[in-house]
């Protein structure tokens, strides 16, 4: 009847395919709802009984983030070169059932005898009930979590980055003309806080003068509320910039557009900003990586205490690195870097030495107390550090 | 005769036109892995192997779909009506914590439970508890996208900007209240919820790893359809739907109409939050916000806002989410890869609309003149 109408598309329908294509684009943003895992046609059942040792890496966002799953991919990539050692990766996968299928197909399909959910999401419920439906397989989870009373194949590894932060902090401060740091950060939550901390102590160490304003964008993944906290940061006269949130591709992009100095966190983010990235808190996840894959290989087991229930350390145990300087950083503060480096790794230098006192005044680590960055009494730190302006709460 | 004849066409219309714009999809994603050098046939028999192959595998794909039937409906109900509604995943984040603050209430006494109190569980049985949760849910997530409906009554604000606008205060308010008047505070890095006792979370059905939400999802749709093809008050829905101007000059009440559809909307949101909270992950932090809302939108679109079509397109899409592991693991293809698939599916399956009524195979047959009467029964004998 109507031939000529052949090629029109109504108007509601136009607004229909906007509507569910921007929906679309949400739901990739928003959840990354995309990925999953049950599988098929295995070609390696059970591969970890003769020499090739099967492990599953699962990741909550992209490999390459610029950040913390990025951090994970090149530590499982620098295991994946050794001998025997077989990877199966999975990228994208929410924090929800989904990953329990994830996981559960890497083991019955790929015959992945060790987990490593690298998301720290995943480990209540889903790594619990994973670890109680197959005991034979080895999860590790990137945490402190484990308590007694939870399933023995559980294990946790760790890194702390106080000391990094410190090192940064005097980069930073040496570095500074204005005086003023910045610092964007997701949530005012323990690991975060210590970072902060870290990062003006270090900087006050050098100039005890220094200022350092804190934004917390309230979340771990928010581009907008990131590059927003950034350029008013530089508007307000701060020029070096640190980050704690879940990837600083944003923050140190947006920083090197405004032609100020930041400070990366997680993986190395040099490439994003040649003039002005000065250096970065790096993790070192390989490391730790290759001494499970060792004490595996040798037969070692988390469940009976052949392997420690917590891997945690940080610079002298090379579970953390500074990223390579940038061009900014002079010789006498790469000296200096190096020195501080040098004698945190032999203990001269501890970060957390008494008298330490919160920006309200209040004194939050008597003189005469020194604490090691894997000391519990840290993990209760719910204060900001003197010479931050911002509040922790 | 001539209306079950036009039933037939147009039922067949309406799987033909779907499945086609389906193949259609299959075979742009085929070229797109074929410009990416992998080999679409080795692609295409994967996908089905790792959603539809075996039970175990089926297993997958229906518990990825269970949550987007319910949240399907919360864009379906009030598209009948004429709303574009898509706060589904506030709706699902305020079911969730309506669930949670229930089903505390009920196994502790308290939202935030002293540990001498989280160490007894009340002894009301785990079905009424359950069934408050559900109840919390429905209230909650229904009460939120009638705020929707009714802000389009009575001050006419656009039901679609407001919906959308209103899943960043769910979940604002989420994110305020596990941080503040219900946390738990030996949750110290992820912000959440008093956990719910183990006694009072949703199990499995028997034999299977999939939770009860997915029969929630299906009979919810069944009542759905129902409600909307077969009662008066659907009937009236959909009139009020058609021509808002004569629904009212028929003397319909669109205002009730309106907000009672957002609220049955919204509930149904709800109970996917609640099922979220009680079968997976027995309390309410920010893993809850996992995106089934806006994939939910996709549902009911693709559906066409049939109910029960809402099951079965919820069922592809956990095959092709299901999928998208195995693509990574098994073919080293990226993450991606099947987001492009999903997006291809979803705007051939939109823009396959338009087609509706072109093709001359599925329209009626124009009645022919009617045949000269038959000299035999023309006269009576």
């Amino acid at each position: 009847m109507s031939t000529d109408r052949r090629i029109y598309i109504p108007r509601r329908q136009i607004i229909r395919g906007i509507l569910a294509t921007a929906a679309f684009a949400a739901t990739t943003k928003l959840s990354g709802c995309a990925d999953g895992g049950t599988d098929t046609g295995a070609d390696t059942q059970g591969g970890a009984d003769g020499e090739t040792l099967t492990i599953g890496f699962i990741y909550v966002g992209a490999k390459d983030d610029f950040g913390w799953n990025q951090a994970h991919a090149e530590g499982a990539a620098e295991i994946a070169k050794l001998p025997g050692v077989k990877l199966v990766e999975q990228a994208s996968v929410p924090e929800t059932k989904e990953v329990q299928e994830v996981m559960r197909s890497m083991i019955e399909q790929d015959g992945a005898k060790i987990i490593f959910p690298t998301s720290f999401g995943y480990f209540n419920p889903h790594v619990l009930e994973m670890a109680k439906q197959f005991p034979d397989v080895q999860f590790f989870h990137c945490s402190t979590l484990w308590e007694e009373g939870m399933p023995t194949n559980v294990g946790n590894y760790y890194a702390d980055t106080d000391e990094g932060q410190f090192i940064a902090g005097r980069i930073a401060a040496q570095t500074s003309k204005s005086g003023k740091l910045g610092f964007v950060a997701a949530k005012p939550v323990n690991p975060v806080l210590r970072n902060i901390n870290g990062f003006i102590m270090g900087a006050r160490s050098v100039k005890p003068d220094m200022k350092m304003q804190v934004i917390f964008t309230g979340d771990w993944n928010v581009p907008v509320k990131e590059a927003e906290a950034t350029n008013s940061l530089a508007d307000q006269g701060v020029d070096v910039i640190g980050v704690h949130v879940d990837s600083p591709k944003v923050v140190i992009e947006t920083a090197e557009k405004r032609g100020i100095f930041s400070s990366g966190y997680h993986t190395n983010q040099a490439s994003l900003a040649p003039k002005g990235y000065l250096t970065g808190t790096t993790f070192h996840w390989g490391q730790i990586y290759k001494e499970y894959v060792e004490s595996i290989k040798a037969g070692k087991k988390v469940a009976d205490g052949g392997i420690p229930r917590i891997l945690q350390g940080s610079l002298k145990e090379d579970y953390i690195q500074m990223a390579p300087f940038g061009a900014a950083v002079t010789g006498e503060v790469k000296t200096d870097a190096e020195q501080t480096q040098a004698k945190i790794v032999d203990g001269s230098l501890v970060v957390y030495t008494g008298e330490i006192k919160d920006n309200t005044g209040k004194v939050r680590i008597p003189k005469g107390t020194a604490y090691a960055v894997n000391d519990p009494a840290l993990d209760k730190v719910d204060w900001l550090a003197n010479g931050v302006i911002g509040s922790a709460s | 005769m001539t209306t079950s004849s036009t039933n037939w066409r147009k039922t067949a219309e309406a799987i033909a036109i779907p499945l086609g714009a389906l193949l259609f999809a299959l075979v742009l994603f085929g070229l797109f892995c074929a410009l990416n050098g992998k080999n679409p046939f080795a692609v295409y028999s994967l996908i089905f192997r790792s959603a539809f192959s075996s039970w175990g595998a089926f297993q997958g794909t229906l518990l990825r779909a269970a949550p987007l039937m319910l949240t399907a409906l919360c864009t379906a109900l009030p598209a009948r009506l004429g709303l574009m509604i898509i706060g589904n995943e506030g709706a699902l984040v305020m079911g969730g914590l309506g669930a949670v603050m229930a089903g505390l209430l009920l196994s502790f006494g308290s939202v935030t439970p002293g540990p001498e109190q989280l160490q007894q569980v009340s002894g009301i049985p785990s079905f009424f508890v359950l069934f408050g949760m559900a109840m919390g849910a429905i209230v909650a997530g229904g009460i939120w996208i009638a705020i929707a409906g009714a802000l389009r009554h009575y001050r006419a604000v656009n039901e679609t900007i407001s919906s959308l606008l209103m899943n960043y205060i769910a979940i604002a308010i989420m994110n305020q209240l596990v941080g503040g008047a219900i946390q738990d505070p030996s949750e110290t890095i992820k912000a959440s919820s008093f956990a719910l006792p183990a006694v009072n979370r949703l199990t499995s059905l028997p034999g299977t790893r999939i939770h009860y939400g997915l029969l929630y999802g299906i009979i919810v749709c069944i009542l759905a359809y129902v409600l909307i093809q077969k009662t008066t008050f659907g009937f009236a829905a959909r009139t009020a739907g058609g021509n808002v101007k004569a629904a009212r000059i028929a003397g319909l009440p669109v205002g009730k109409l309106t907000i009672i559809i957002c609220f049955l909307a919204g509930s149904c949101a709800g109970l996917a939050g609640m099922a979220e909270v009680a079968a997976v992950h027995g309390r309410v932090n920010e893993s809850l916000i996992a995106g089934y809302g806006y994939t939910g939108i996709l549902v009911a679109f693709v559906a066409r806002y049939n109910p029960i079509a809402c099951i079965l397109v919820a069922i592809l899409l956990g095959g092709i989410i299901s999928s998208g592991g195995a693509l990574q693991r098994n073919l080293d293809m990226p993450d991606a890869t099947v987001l492009v698939f999903q997006g291809l599916v979803f705007l051939v399956i939109l823009y396959s609309d338009s087609l509706y009524g072109r093709f001359k195979i599925f329209k009626e047959p124009t009645p022919a003149a009617p045949p000269p009467p038959s000299p035999s029964t023309a006269l009576p004998v």
